[in-house]
């Protein structure tokens, strides 16, 4: 077995307002940045990993994503796989 | 007839629910743990509102693997009346049993007033006492009310009249004023206000009586037509 280290981001669909994000860009404007564009604020998950391969620990990631770690019907998700030590 | 009113780590509406629905109808009423696998000698079951495992993650995510979340949806197959209050609203969409999902607030503000809805419709086990267009003041207690669902699952809500409650003015943002919304069966229903705290006058309402009352109505009539 491997271990991985592997990093989740998950983010509310473009689709759904973001409140969040909505309360700090107003914020970001008044602070004098006014290049500021729309702010989405998502979750951030790191977690470690034992799997076979790459390829079975992107699997197993991929079901987490869908069962537990983000809700698709509201939510986006991407993440990223390495393999510890490398 | 005998209730069942889950409680999970971090429900608090539990024993508000069971007292509403022993005072209002005289029933039995069970607490029944998140660990039960079996839920088949109760003709009601109330998911009540609280904090299921601190809602981390999101709201009602945890509880949606509890046993006894198996164990409701089994009921609910076989016709029961299950309803979701608040954060047992939570859980009935991140469990699959009914569309859409609850975000944050869009004031992202907590919300804790009583809100004026109205009765969208009387064909199910839970409105069946009240009349459609009927407005009825029931409090809210929420930061994650705003329901939302694609476009597809809303034209569906309205066509089929599955939207069981609107609020008169929205609080959250809901999508269509969305207060609470019912199975395709009809025989689960969730909603963010708190009927239960609206059961005696000093509580400033008693519009939640007949949601109750409705439940067990059409209970008792189908125990005696069995």
């Amino acid at each position: 077995m491997k271990q991985f280290e592997v990093e989740v981001k998950v983010w509310l669909k473009p689709s759904v307002f973001d409140p969040q994000g909505h309360a700090v860009h107003g914020a970001l404007v008044s602070l004098g940045f006014e290049g500021a564009g729309e702010v989405r604020i998502g979750k951030f998950i790191q977690m470690t990993l034992e799997a076979e391969d790459e390829q079975a620990a992107a699997r197993q990631v991929d079901e987490m994503c869908q069962k537990v770690l983000a809700n698709p019907v509201m939510e986006t998700y991407a993440f990223e796989i390495k393999e510890r030590g490398q | 007839m005998r209730w069942a009113v889950v409680v999970f780590p971090g429900s608090n509406c539990d024993r508000d629910a069971e007292q509403a629905i022993r005072l209002v109808t005289g029933d039995a009423v069970d607490l029944v743990w998140h660990d039960a696998e079996d839920l088949s000698a109760y003709d009601a079951i109330v998911l009540p509102g609280g904090f299921s495992y601190g809602d981390y993650l999101r709201t009602g995510a945890i509880a949606r693997f509890s046993p006894v979340v198996r164990a409701v949806a089994r009921e609910a197959e076989r016709g029961k009346p299950v309803i979701g209050i608040c954060n047992g609203f939570q859980i009935l969409t991140e469990a699959g049993l009914l569309p859409g999902a609850l975000l944050a607030n869009h004031h992202l503000q907590f919300r804790c007033e009583i809100a004026k809805l109205r009765v969208e419709t009387n064909d199910s086990p839970f409105t069946r006492l009240y009349q459609p267009g009927e407005v009825i003041r029931i409090p809210i207690a929420h930061g994650e009310g705003r329901y939302h669902a694609e476009h597809e699952v809303l034209d569906e809500l309205r066509r089929d009249g599955r939207v069981a409650f609107r609020y008169v003015e929205n609080p959250n943002g809901s999508v269509d004023d969305i207060a609470g919304i019912l199975n395709a069966r009809r025989n689960v229903l969730g909603l963010m206000p708190h009927p239960e705290r609206a059961v005696i006058d000093w509580m400033g309402s008693e519009d939640g009586i007949r949601m109750f009352q409705s439940i067990h109505a059409h209970v008792e009539e189908g125990l005696t037509h069995a």
